[in-house]
C-alpha cells in the first residue's frame, strides 16, 4: 500500500525530519522522501502521534527542504529473503551493489527480528574447530555462540576474523558455514580487502555481503547489521544452514546510534551514548542461538574496536555483558610481531564448558587448557619481577615458567595465517611446550593426561 | 469518560491516550492487537503507558482499553517449576502459541487453571478465619505443601468448607457473608504482601560456599548485593546459590541477561537434585526469565512479578531465597522509560527515583511474622553489573546503601581463575553479630572465634604482600613466611571452591568449620615444629598435606579429615627429628 504523499515537513535536525499532522502513521513504518530534484530517501518512523511525525532518514538529510514531499508505505521495514541472497553483495540497506538483480522475495522479514523464546533455544555444544590454537585452546568457540573480537585500531582483527571465517569447521566435519558479512562504516580499503580474500578462496559463493562504507550515510549503519541478522535467520532457521555472522566495526555502528540519540536531544549515559545502548546491542547479540527442533544456527563474530585501548569503553563494555566471551588482541604482542596477537589472559569463551571434553575435542583439553593458561598468567607475572631483581634471583621454577612464557607465545600463539591446526596437534604442541616444565610444577594436570600424554611417556 | 480511549502518540515502549479514564498504575489493552501495557503518568486527559510488548506497526486512532485492575500476579497451585517471561506469561506457553520467537499480543494464563489439586481443609464450619489465615492444603510437589490462604482483607465465619479434588478457580470455602474463596488469588505486584511485624533476622542461609558461609554469612530475611565486572562469575555465583541454598523456595529472576545462560538453567535444573531434601532441584523453583533482548518495559515489571511470588510463598511460612540477575539491567530499563517520559534525569541519565525504588526493592526482603502467626522469611540476592567493574555508579551505590552484605566479585581474581572470585579484603557481612549465636549453638561454640582468626590471617597476608612485592618473599623471617603459606592454604585449600565439581560446589557448613580448623591446626603444628628447629620448607611439603588439601574433592571427606589433620600434625612434629 502507498499512501499519500505530504508536504508537511516543519524541521530538519541532524538524521531526522519533522512533520506535522498527517493521517495516522505506524510507529516504525517506512518512509520514502522524494526531494524537490528528484532524488528518493527512505527513512523510518521513530515517534508518531496525532500531531508529530518524526523520521529518521537513513540517507542522511542533505537536499530535503520544506517542499520535499513524504509518503507512508504502511508497513515497518521488511528484507526480501530467498537463498538467492548466497552470493549476493548488498549495500548498507539491502539493495544490490553488486550490479546484479533485484532479490527476488521468497517472503519478506521484519528487520527488527523477534525475541528467541529462551524456554525454545537448545543449549550450543557443538565445538567449532578455528585452527587458530589460542581460539580452539583456550577460547573454544560453539555453534550459536556469540563471540567478539575486541581489538583497537592498527591491529590485525580483520585477517584474524578472515581466518576464522575460512577455517571454522565442526571437528570431523567438512560441513561448511554460510558467511553472513556485515561491514558498517569500514574504509573501501578494508572492504575490498575482505572482498578479494572471499573471492580468492571462493568463500563469496557461500557469503552473503551487507555493506556501508565509511562515506555512506551513518544512519544507514542502524539497519545493515539486522538486515544482516534477518538474512541469517533466514538462512539459518528456515533453509537449515549453519551461519556464521561477522559484523565490523561495532563501534562504528555504536556512534551511529549516539548520533541519533543527540539529534532527538536525548539524555545521554556514559560518554555521550544513549541510555539505552544496552537493550539496544542486546538485539543484535542475542539473535545467535540455536533453537530446538531446526538444523541451522546463527554463530556471531562482531569486531570493535576500542577506543584507545579501553576495555571500559562503554562499547566493549556493554558488549562484554551481553555476549558469551570475548576475545582480545593485544598491541603489545603485535608490536612483538606475533600473529595472532590473541591475549588468552583477558580472553574468555563462557560457552567452553559444554563443547570440550572425551566426547567433543579430546579427554585431556580442559586440563591441558588450565595448565597452559596458568603456567602462561605466571610466567608474565614473572617478566615484571624480573624487571626489577634480575633474572639471577628466581629460582628453578620460576625460571622455567618465565621461558615457557616466552616460548608459549612464539610457538603456541605464533602461527602463519594459513596455518589451519586440528585440535590434536594443538594439544599435541601443547603438550611439547608443556615438557620443557618439570612435571612436578605442572600441578594442574591430572596424572593420567601425564602418564598417557606427557612426550617422556609417549616415546 | 469511558474506559476506552484512542492511542495520540507512540514512542517506542511509550504510549500516550487520550479520552480514557484512567488511574495510575492500571492496566491497559493497546491497540487492536491488544498489547499489555501500565499507565505511568496522568497529563490532564492524557495517560502515559508503558507497553510490555514490542509497538512497532501499532498507529495513532488505535483503541485503547483500560481494564482497570492494576499489574497483577496470579498466585495459586501451579507456581512452582514454571518458568515466565517478565509479566508472567509461561514460556512453554508462549511456545505454543506463537512459535518459537516471542511475538505480540498473546495472553497467556499462569498456570494450568483446569489442573485438579487435591484440596486438604485445615479449618472446619464455624471455624472464624482471618486475613492470611491457612485454610487448606494442597501437596504441590513432593517437597512443598502449597497452602491456600486467605487473600489478605478478607475473613469471617466459614459457612462450608469442601475437602476432594478441585481446580483453582472453583470455589472450595464460603463464608457466611457469601464470599466465595477460591485456590487461586491475585495481588498487585508493586504492592507489598501485608505481614504482622518484622524480625532481626538470626539463622544464617546456608549456601555451602565457604567464603560466603563463613566469612561473609547471609541471614535468611537478609539482603546481599554482588556487583562484578563482566566475566567475574556473578551469573555462576547466583546460580550456585540459586542451585545449593537451603532455602525452601527459590525465585530465580533472569532480569535483561542472555538468552542461551536461561536456556542453560533450564536445562540443567530438572537434573539437579536439592543437596537438603534430595528432591530434584525444579520442584522448589519458580524462573521468570526476561533476556536482553526481550521488551523493556517487561524488564523493569520481571523484578516486581518475582518478589511478590516470593512473598506469597513466605506469607505461607516458607524460607524463601530470590536471586535477580541483573538488577543493573532493571535498573537500565527504568532509565529507558524514564528517557522516553522526558523526565529531569539525576545521575548518569537514570532517574532521580532509582536508588528510592531500589530501597524500596529490597526493603520487600525480611523475616516476618505472617498474618496468620507463621514465622517466614525472603532473602534476596541482587547481582549487579557496574561498567567497567566500577562500583561508584548509582546502581551499586544505591545497592550498597541498604543491602548488609556485600560480596565484591574482582575481576583480578576471575583472571587468576580463583573462584569464586570474591574478594575477600573488601566484602562484607553486618549480620555476624546477629547469627553468631547460632554458628555457636549449630555448629561450634568457637565458630566466630575461629572466623576471627581465619580472616585475621587474611589481613595480615595482604600487608605482608605488600612488602614482599618490593623485597621478595625470602626476606621476611620464617615465622612471617609461615604466615603467608598459611594464608595461602586459606586462599587455594579453604575459599577456592569449584562450582562445577561434583563433590567440591557444595560443601558442608559443618566440614566448613573442619577445614578451617585445619588450617588454624597447620599453623599451630609448623609454629611448635619450628620452635624446634624444623625448617618450613619441610614443613609444608609434608605429603600429609597436599593429601589433605586434595581431600576436598573425595566424597565422605568429612568423616576422615580428622585422621588427616592428625596424621599431617604427625609428619610435621617428625620433621623437626629429622633436622
Amino acid at each position: 500500500m502507498t499512501g499519500k504523499e505530504y508536504r508537511t515537513i516543519t524541521d530538519v535536525k541532524g538524521p531526522l525530519v519533522f512533520l506535522n499532522k498527517t493521517e495516522p502513521v505506524a510507529f516504525g513504518e517506512i518512509v520514502t522522501l522524494r526531494l524537490s530534484n528528484g532524488t528518493i530517501k527512505n527513512g523510518q518512523v521513530l515517534d508518531t502521534s496525532d500531531d508529530l511525525v518524526i523520521v529518521q532518514v537513513f540517507e542522511g538529510t542533505a537536499k530535503i527542504d520544506r517542499q520535499s514531499g513524504v509518503t507512508f508505505m504502511g508497513d515497518v521495514f521488511k528484507l526480501p529473503v530467498s537463498t538467492d541472497l548466497v552470493g549476493r553483495i548488498l549495500d548498507g540497506a539491502g539493495r544490490p551493489r553488486d550490479g546484479g538483480p533485484e532479490i527476488v522475495a521468497e517472503e519478506k522479514a521484519d528487520i527488527i527480528g523477534a525475541a528467541i523464546n529462551p524456554y525454545s533455544r537448545q543449549s550450543p555444544n557443538d565445538f567449532i574447530q578455528t585452527g587458530v590454537s589460542a581460539i580452539d585452546l583456550c577460547t573454544s568457540l560453539v555453534r550459536g555462540q556469540k563471540l567478539p573480537i575486541f581489538s583497537a585500531s592498527g591491529l590485525p582483527h580483520n585477517d584474524i576474523a578472515l581466518q576464522i571465517a575460512r577455517q571454522a569447521k565442526l571437528k570431523d566435519s567438512d560441513e561448511e558455514f554460510i558467511v553472513v558479512f556485515c561491514a558498517m562504516g569500514i574504509t573501501a580499503e578494508e572492504y575490498n580487502f575482505f572482498r578479494s580474500d572471499l573471492e580468492r578462496t571462493g568463500a563469496l559463493e557461500n557469503a552473503v555481503l551487507f555493506v556501508n562504507l565509511a562515506d555512506d550515510p551513518a544512519v544507514e549503519r542502524i539497519i545493515t547489521p539486522r538486515l544482516a541478522l534477518t538474512a541469517a535467520e533466514y538462512l539459518a532457521f528456515e533453509k537449515d544452514y549453519h551461519v556464521l555472522v561477522i559484523y565490523t566495526d561495532m563501534t562504528n555502528y555504536c556512534d551511529a546510534l549516539r548520533q541519533i540519540g543527540a539529534a532527538r536531544e536525548e539524555v545521554p549515559g556514559r560518554r555521550g551514548y544513549p541510555g539505552y545502548m544496552y537493550t539496544d546491542l542486546a538485539m543484535l547479540y542475542e539473535r545467535a542461538g540455536i533453537i530446538k527442533n531446526k538444523k541451522g544456527s546463527i554463530t556471531q563474530f562482531p569486531i570493535l574496536t576500542m577506543p584507545g585501548d579501553d576495555i571500559t569503553h562503554p562499547i566493549p563494555d556493554l558488549s562484554g555483558y551481553i555476549t558469551e566471551g570475548q576475545i582480545v588482541i593485544s598491541r603489545e604482542l603485535h608490536q612483538q610481531g606475533i600473529y595472532p596477537p590473541i591475549n588468552v589472559l583477558p580472553s574468555l569463551s563462557r560457552l567452553m564448558g559444554s563443547c570440550i571434553g572425551e566426547k567433543t575435542t579430546r579427554e585431556d583439553h580442559k586440563s591441558v587448557s588450565d595448565q597452559m593458561y596458568a603456567a602462561y598468567a605466571q610466567g608474565r607475572e614473572l617478566r615484571g619481577l624480573v624487571a626489577i631483581v634480575g633474572e639471577d634471583a628466581l629460582n628453578e621454577r620460576d625460571k622455567q615458567l618465565l621461558d615457557f612464557s616466552g616460548v608459549f607465545e612464539d610457538k603456541f600463539l605464533r602461527q602463519s595465517r594459513d596455518e589451519d591446526r586440528s585440535i590434536e596437534e594443538t594439544l599435541d604442541l601443547c603438550w611439547t611446550l608443556m615438557s620443557a616444565i618439570d612435571t612436578k610444577y605442572l600441578v594442574r594436570l591430572d596424572q593420567k593426561w601425564i602418564d598417557k600424554y606427557h612426550p617422556d611417556n609417549r616415546a | 469518560m469511558s474506559n476506552e480511549g484512542v492511542i495520540y502518540r507512540i514512542s517506542g515502549p511509550v504510549v500516550t491516550a487520550t479520552g480514557m479514564n484512567a488511574a495510575m498504575y492500571d492496566v491497559v489493552r493497546v491497540g487492536h492487537e491488544g498489547l499489555m501495557g501500565e499507565v505511568i503518568e496522568l497529563h490532564g486527559d492524557k495517560a502515559v503507558i508503558q507497553v510490555y510488548e514490542d509497538t512497532s506497526g501499532i498507529r495513532p486512532g488505535e483503541p485503547v482499553l483500560n481494564t482497570e485492575e492494576t499489574l497483577s500476579v496470579s498466585l495459586g497451585p501451579g507456581l512452582l517449576t514454571q518458568i515466565y517471561d517478565g509479566i508472567q506469561r509461561p514460556l512453554p506457553t508462549l511456545e505454543e502459541e506463537m512459535g518459537v520467537f516471542i511475538t505480540r499480543g498473546v495472553d497467556a494464563d499462569a498456570f494450568d487453571l483446569e489442573k485438579i489439586w487435591t484440596f486438604e481443609p485445615q479449618v472446619a464450619k464455624g471455624d472464624t478465619i482471618t486475613s492470611g489465615q491457612v485454610i487448606g492444603h494442597v501437596q504441590e510437589t513432593e517437597t512443598i505443601i502449597h497452602k491456600i490462604m486467605i487473600p489478605p482483607g478478607k475473613g469471617g465465619v466459614v459457612k462450608s468448607i469442601e475437602s476432594g479434588d478441585f481446580n483453582v478457580t472453583q470455589t472450595v470455602c464460603v463464608l457466611e457473608d457469601g464470599t466465595e474463596l477460591q485456590m487461586m488469588q491475585k495481588w498487585p505486584v508493586r504492592t507489598p504482601r501485608p505481614f504482622q511485624q518484622k524480625y532481626a533476622p538470626e539463622t544464617p542461609l546456608i549456601t555451602g560456599m565457604r567464603i560466603l558461609d563463613f566469612l561473609f554469612p547471609l541471614a535468611k530475611g537478609g539482603a546481599a548485593g554482588i556487583p562484578g565486572p563482566f566475566g567475574s562469575g556473578k551469573t555462576v555465583t547466583q546460580q550456585s546459590l540459586a542451585k545449593y541454598s537451603d532455602a525452601q523456595l527459590v525465585v530465580y529472576i533472569g532480569c535483561g541477561e542472555r538468552g542461551n545462560e536461561m536456556t542453560e538453567v533450564l536445562d540443567e535444573f530438572p537434573h539437579l537434585i536439592d543437596p537438603n531434601t534430595g528432591k530434584p532441584l525444579m520442584e522448589r523453583t519458580v524462573m521468570i526469565a526476561n533476556t536482553s533482548n526481550m521488551p523493556v518495559a517487561a524488564r523493569e515489571a520481571s523484578v516486581y512479578t518475582g518478589i511478590t511470588i516470593a512473598e506469597y510463598f513466605r506469607d505461607m511460612g516458607y524460607d524463601v531465597a530470590l536471586m535477580a540477575d541483573s538488577t543493573s539491567r532493571w535498573a537500565e530499563a527504568m532509565r529507558e522509560i524514564s528517557s522516553r517520559l522526558e523526565e529531569m534525569p539525576g545521575e548518569e541519565g537514570y532517574p532521580a527515583y532509582l536508588s528510592s525504588r531500589i530501597a524500596e526493592f529490597y526493603e520487600r526482603a525480611g523475616r516476618v511474622e505472617t498474618l496468620n502467626g507463621d514465622d517466614g522469611s525472603v532473602t534476596v540476592i541482587g547481582a549487579v553489573s557496574p561498567p567497567g567493574g566500577d562500583i561508584s555508579e548509582p546502581v551499586s551505590q544505591g545497592t550498597l546503601r541498604i543491602v548488609k552484605v556485600f560480596w565484591g566479585l574482582d575481576a583480578g581474581l576471575a583472571r587468576q581463575r580463583h573462584f569464586p572470585a570474591i574478594n575477600w579484603l573488601n566484602s562484607y557481612s553486618l549480620y555476624p553479630q546477629s547469627l553468631d549465636q547460632w554458628f555457636r549453638d549449630n555448629i561450634a561454640q568457637d565458630f566466630p572465634e575461629i572466623r576471627t582468626q581465619i580472616s585475621g590471617l587474611l589481613q595480615i597476608e595482604s600487608e605482608l604482600q605488600e612488602i614482599v612485592q618490593l623485597v621478595g618473599s625470602d626476606a621476611l623471617p620464617s615465622d612471617q613466611q609461615l604466615t603467608l603459606e598459611v594464608a595461602r592454604m586459606i586462599r587455594e585449600f579453604f575459599l577456592q571452591q569449584n562450582g562445577f565439581h561434583d563433590v567440591d560446589a557444595y560443601c558442608d557448613i559443618h566440614l566448613q568449620y573442619q577445614m578451617a580448623k585445619a588450617i588454624l591446626s597447620f599453623q599451630d603444628a609448623a609454629k611448635s615444629a619450628m620452635a624446634s628447629g624444623a625448617v618450613l620448607n619441610d614443613v609444608v611439603n609434608v605429603p600429609a598435606r597436599s593429601d589433605l588439601m586434595r581431600g576436598r574433592f573425595e566424597k565422605g571427606y568429612i568423616d576422615i579429615i580428622a585422621d588427616m589433620v592428625k596424621k599431617m600434625t604427625d609428619e610435621i612434629a617428625d620433621t623437626v627429628e629429622d633436622n
